[in-house]
């Protein structure tokens, strides 16, 4: 039986297991929205911006480890989501983005509402399609989640043009797919894993060094196995956060710009850095010439291109991180060698610990002004770490990275590599979406939140209690810091001296309110936000001094650290 | 270093545009770009002059596998290979110019295929050096304009 394009669409959404999708109509996909009006399979939330979209179907995705879905409409609809697509193309989340194109007849005419959005979103996606004809859409949806979900995952965009939606087809949706072009290469070579193994036991002062990679191949009990079996320090990339316990000995904390002490003192003395799903980002070698200048360096990523792209490597295994620690687990596990390096390493776990208590993670508990610091360790007291904490980007972002600790991956949604302000509210309410029981805090700050604020009417409309702590010191507080640091304290435009009544503002949403302005109040306040029901805004008014330490400066070797 | 890659590539609108966009976009440097179907209609094969050091080079290849459309990948620096560039070069024909024009032609084994009052074009192909040498001589005689296809390169043998 033929079926419309706009059929096939939303049959095949239901088929490949999709229930949730994120979205905005517009004219180009009207059709798609009068199949979703009758669907009962396909739940649609109507967002408030289509960045918002991108980010839940991000959130979605990083909270479960399922494929996020967006869809939009064509022209300002598909651009408003380039931020969102690039945001997770550089944090490599899952996410397929569908989004309407005038009529085939009509592209290349300036026609109304018209963009070239494949040529727009060509390099900040994994792959994107223009459907040209509507026999193709199914097979072209079923490549598109299978390529936003395997080897290295990232967003995929699926550009549909109205007549492709309109016209008929039969409905074939392929069993297997193949892309001749792509084959990622799942196994690690056993003789690579090996020879690292064997240069790892070598060495004393080794460092497990991992990124999100290792969350996004569900390895983090692998990698927290791996850890102690051998006795290894372990530090996490912002990315990392939540692969490996944060209450684990072995645990060191972030390393780099914002890192501890602790982390890159291990790093700058490492003699053996073993690399896992981590891609070397400048944020965490600071200097690269001057990284781990005594270390060599195992690195495993799934992505070939992430190997050698910033810093030699001496032992590259490309492979799923499941499959090589697997691999690597068996080569130690219960052995009398595994024994005796753990034995070896002591004096350096010892060393590491020294660095944890010289400078650990602090700052000056001053009476007056709330400090930041103080809120998000509250935070973590009141949900004893059970929480999803999102968070936007900044100084926000960096205190939530310090001072919470993450057991458990898909914990920690931040956006790492394209540091997008405005992803951490609508991240949570995604999140929240695919984890309906699951309290889920977004850490904000007052400059970030009002990038994305008009989706506290999807968080009101769908009833999604996101509590959004909002650590507001009245300015754009990392970008000050940069001022204070390096431009003599010249606050160029990064003072926010018009800032909306959040409380008010949150119940002119229809959402509830609380203010904290005294340190005093703060645990308390907290606690009443977590316990109302619905999205909740909890602004708390905090000194606008407060800088983020420690700092490496950009450009600086990870030694030279600014402290408290 | 200079380096001639060989891809094979999905011969699909915008396939192009992904191996440029890849290049501009990492900083990378594209000395000449040729591109045209396979035997199999569905398969270009795009020949790239490319350079840069040993780890640019790796990036390059490696970026280019990772491109969906992306069937192949063959550096083909090194290898024992047929080179060759097509040029169209239109040169001044004056009376006292033309049969040094026709004796270059001759000894280049080009081919005169347009003929206007004062000036010819030639058509020749040939490798790099070959292609540089004929414009170095033809530079007295007055080049007019030059059309270049850039390089293809083919390995010798199986």
């Amino acid at each position: 039986m033929k079926m419309s394009g706009a059929e096939i669409f939303v049959k095949a959404l239901a088929d490949l297991g999709v229930d949730v999708v994120f979205g905005y109509p517009g004219g180009a996909v009207l059709h798609i929205y009068d199949e979703l009006f009758k669907n009962t399979k396909v739940r649609h939330l109507l967002t408030r911006h289509e960045q918002g979209a991108v980010h839940m179907a991000d959130g979605f995705a990083r909270a479960s480890g399922r494929t996020g879905v967006a869809l939009v409409t064509s022209g300002p609809g598909a651009t408003n989501t380039v931020t969102g697509i690039a945001t997770a193309n550089m944090d490599s989340i899952p996410i397929v983005v569908f989004s309407g194109q005038v009529p085939t007849l009509m592209i290349g005419n300036d026609a109304f509402q018209e963009a070239d959005i494949v040529g727009i979103t060509r390099p900040c996606t994994k792959h994107n399609y223009l459907v040209k004809e509507t026999k193709d859409l199914a097979r072209i949806m079923k490549e598109a989640f299978y390529l936003a979900s395997t080897g290295r995952p990232g967003p995929v965009l699926v550009d549909m043009p109205k007549d492709v939606l309109m016209s008929t087809a039969e409905y074939v949706l392929p069993k297997e797919v193949s892309v001749r072009g792509y084959h990622p290469n799942y196994e690690g070579h056993p003789k690579q894993v090996e020879s690292a193994i064997r240069a790892l036991l070598e060495k004393e002062r080794p460092v497990l060094y991992v990124g999100g990679g290792i969350i996004l191949s569900s390895a983090a009990s692998l990698l927290t196995d791996f850890a102690r079996i051998l006795g290894i320090p372990v530090t996490p990339t912002l990315m990392g956060m939540g692969a490996f316990p944060g209450t684990d000995p072995l645990y060191m904390g972030m390393l780099g710009m914002h890192g501890t002490y602790q982390a890159n003192m291990a790093i700058s003395h490492s003699d053996m850095i073993v690399a896992l799903g981590a891609r070397f980002d400048d944020r965490v070698t600071g200097k690269v010439d001057e990284f781990a200048p005594h270390a060599k360096i195992i690195h495993v990523d799934i992505d070939p291109t992430s190997i050698q792209k910033n810093v030699p490597v001496d032992i590259p295994i490309v492979g799923d991180l499941k499959d090589v620690l697997k691999k690597m687990i068996k080569l130690v596990k219960g052995t009398k060698e595994a024994a005796a390096y753990r034995e070896k390493i002591a004096p350096w776990r010892e060393q590491v610990r020294k660095w944890a208590t010289t400078h650990p993670l602090s700052y000056k508990k001053t009476k007056g002004k709330i400090k930041p610091q103080y809120v998000v360790e509250q935070v973590y007291e009141l949900t004893k770490g059970n929480a999803i904490v999102a968070t936007e980007v900044g100084q926000n972002q960096m205190w939530a990275a310090q001072f919470y600790k993450y057991d458990r991956p898909r914990t920690f949604l931040s956006s790492g590599g394209l540091g997008t302000m405005g992803y951490g509210f609508p991240a949570a309410i995604g999140a929240q979406v695919a984890m309906p029981g699951k309290l889920v805090v977004d850490i904000a700050g007052d400059g970030s939140i009002q990038m994305n604020i008009q989706e506290l009417a999807t968080a009101v409309q769908y009833r999604q209690p996101v509590k959004v702590v909002i650590l507001n010191n009245g300015v754009l507080g990392m970008v000050r810091q940069w001022q204070e640091l390096f431009f003599q304290g010249k606050y160029s435009q990064t003072c926010l001296p018009q800032i909306p009544d959040f409380v008010k503002l949150a119940e002119a949403y229809g959402a509830k309110g609380f203010r904290a302005t005294r340190t005093e109040d703060v645990a308390g306040v907290l606690k009443k936000g977590f316990e109302a029901d619905g999205p909740v805004f909890i602004d708390i008014a905090c000194d606008p001094n407060e800088m983020v330490y420690p700092m490496v400066p950009a450009g600086a070797p990870l030694t030279k650290m600014l402290l408290v | 270093m200079r380096h001639t890659i060989s891809v094979l590539v999905e011969n699909e609108f915008g396939v192009l545009s992904r191996v440029s966009g890849l290049f501009s976009g990492r900083g990378f440097n594209i000395e000449s770009l040729s591109v045209a179907e396979t035997v199999d209609p569905s398969v270009s094969r795009m020949t790239i002059v490319t350079s840069g050091n040993d780890q640019i080079i790796e990036q390059i290849l490696k970026q280019l596998n990772k491109l969906i459309s992306v069937i192949k990948v063959v550096d083909l620096t090194g290898a024992d290979t047929v080179d060759r560039e097509l040029v169209l070069i239109k040169v001044n024909a004056d009376p006292e110019t033309k049969t040094e024009v026709l004796r270059l032609v001759d000894i280049f084994r080009a081919k005169i295929v347009d003929v206007a009052p004062r000036c010819y074009t030639v058509e020749m192909t040939g490798d790099e050096a070959k292609v540089k040498a004929f414009l170095q001589l033809l530079r007295p005689v007055g080049i007019k304009e030059v059309v270049r296809t850039g390089l293809v390169s083919i390995a010798r043998g199986m």
